[in-house]
């Protein structure tokens, strides 16, 4: 029953993108994210949109992959995109009620749609293509700098390892545990949603005991395994800046660089 | 040379009733190299005591030394507990990593050591223990017997003089219990002070001595011959070891059996000598 729940969407790969250092690819991301957002501009999200798929075709995920990506905010996007459609001041083309659906509306709407796309497309793609054991220790290192300002950078990572070991164990005890329940005949799939709600009770009970019982243990045994926090703690991998990672910091460098040239000069 | 020296050792859960200790006078000297077994029934102290071994609880009255080192003593704690590995019940909540080979690096990165010695160390207790290939596998995917071996692993790869198993094999199915027996034994003719804390006493009888705890005491020590073979195992709430119970049967029926058979291949030797 909760067997299909995917936990990360990582696609081992060997690509330029899966090769990249974590750190670089978090980093980029939000220049490029940043980019999106200051430049509302048809071209740059032209010249974006091709830069991303070119990634997302050397990286080998499957279209389909990126669309599921889109799913969980397809609702939002379209609801954007009628805002604009029918918001927007302009040429009239039709008329649904009270409501003008204009060419301009249509051209900007089309614009915000693609920029959303795009922002999905692109996050997902840092997801797609790193190991989420990587994208932790990336997230520590990137973080470790603002340690001083008291951000518990290695207790956020740790954390994030932790909740990546137990969450495939812990819906294998949801399962069984919604099995022994049903098995004494509980029932989860009918009533109102109010009774469903209900139901669900006798499952996150015993859940949510048995989870602080293995957080005790945990503890216990990392205590025993000399843990004492991150001070003075070592790693086994260690992330290091290759002449990929500088080459693309060079390109993103060049394009953003490139695009703000053309739009100081009014080129575009 | 002893590794580990308790003397009248008494400790007293903060939350138990009336102050019933759960350890009462206990005085034990486990020496290096030693396979020492401790059972006892439910509720009788063996896993307290397990505990104060790495000094993740301290004694109430008493002490208990660990090289030399009194675990009451805060300075102490560490190198203590990085010469006592602790390997408990649950598979399940004792992995920290989200991969079996940070698992294993899990204590020596705890003990700032240097990337190339951490990766000597999880590549030599991955060999140890026979998981060399389940390298990247995600700990949820091994079976009971592998996490329990995996566990190991990750104590060993801190370089302990002694190695706790704090009923390691309790949860585990009758092959995963032989694998982690296996590796314990290995283990142990490596020159590793194995200290086995267990209810099975098919396990106890594969140690040097046995020790029998009893309402947080100890009652009995002596080799599995003296302890396992013995007839009053019952008054402490055991059973003989199922190698003794069919001796005896047999040696009822009018088997002339010589006493002292603990062993399922002690037993095949008499048997068809």
């Amino acid at each position: 029953m909760l067997n299909d729940i995917a936990l990360g969407r990582y696609f081992p790969g060997n690509s330029l993108l899966h090769r990249l250092d974590p750190r670089i690819k978090i980093v980029l991301l939000f220049l490029f994210l940043a980019i999106i957002f200051l430049w509302v501009n048809s071209l740059v999200y032209l010249a974006l949109g091709s830069m991303t798929a070119a990634l997302i075709f050397t990286a080998k995920i499957p279209l389909r992959m990126v669309a599921t990506s889109l799913k969980p905010l397809w609702w939002i996007i379209l609801f954007t995109f009628l805002l604009h459609f029918f918001g927007t001041e302009g040429e009239g083309i039709f008329q649904l009620g009270s409501l003008t659906a204009t060419w301009e509306g249509l051209k900007q709407g089309g614009l915000i749609t693609f920029r959303l796309a795009l922002l999905i497309i692109l996050s997902a793609l840092l997801t797609f293509t790193t190991d989420p054991l990587a994208l932790t220790d990336a997230i520590e290192s990137l973080l470790s700098p603002l340690k001083r300002f008291g951000v518990p950078a290695h207790e956020l990572a740790m954390m994030m390892t932790i909740a990546l070991r137990f969450i495939p164990t812990i819906i294998e005890e949801t399962d069984r545990i919604i099995k022994a329940q049903e098995s004494r005949g509980a029932d989860f799939t009918t009533g109102n949603i109010l009774t469903r709600v209900k139901n669900f009770v006798p499952i996150l009970v015993p859940l949510f005991i048995a989870a602080f019982r293995r957080a005790d243990d945990l503890a216990t045994a990392m205590e025993a395994r000399c843990y004492r926090g991150g001070e003075g703690r070592t790693r086994l991998r260690r992330l290091q800046l290759g002449r990929l990672d500088y080459t693309a910091c060079g390109v993103s460098a060049l394009i953003v660089g490139g695009i703000f040239l053309l739009t100081q000069w009014g080129i575009i | 040379m002893n590794i580990i020296e308790i003397s009248r050792l008494t400790y007293v859960y903060a939350a138990a009733k009336e102050n019933t200790p759960a350890l009462n006078g206990i005085n034990l000297n486990i020496g290096e190299g030693e396979f020492v077994a401790i059972v006892g029934a439910n509720g009788s102290g063996k896993s307290t005591l397990a505990r104060h071994l790495n000094a993740l609880l301290l004694p109430t009255e008493g002490t208990c030394k660990v090289m030399g080192l009194d675990t009451a003593r805060p300075e102490n704690l560490w190198d203590i507990r990085r010469q006592v590995g602790l390997v408990f019940q649950n598979p399940d909540n004792q992995l920290v990593a989200a991969i079996v080979e940070d698992e294993v690096a899990f204590g020596p990165e705890n003990l700032g050591l240097p990337p190339a010695e951490i990766r000597l160390r999880v590549d030599k207790a991955l060999q140890a223990v026979g998981l060399t290939e389940q390298l990247h596998f995600a700990p949820h995917l091994l079976s009971g017997g592998q996490k329990q071996r995996l566990a190991i692993a990750g104590a060993l790869a801190m370089e302990p003089k002694c190695l706790v198993l704090d009923e390691a094999t309790a949860m585990l199915d009758p092959q995963g219990r032989e694998e982690v027996m296996q590796v314990a034994r290995d283990l142990r003719e490596q020159g590793l002070t194995l200290i086995c804390i267990t209810h099975f006493m098919e396990e106890a009888a594969l140690a040097d001595r046995v020790v029998v705890m009893h309402q947080g005491k100890i009652v009995a020590q002596g080799t599995p011959k003296e302890i396992l073979a013995a007839t009053d195992l019952a008054k402490w709430g055991l059973e003989p070891p199922l190698a003794t119970e069919i001796a005896d049967r047999l040696r009822r029926r009018g088997l002339n059996l010589p006493r002292g058979i603990c062993r399922e291949d002690e037993l095949v030797a008499t048997l068809c000598p």
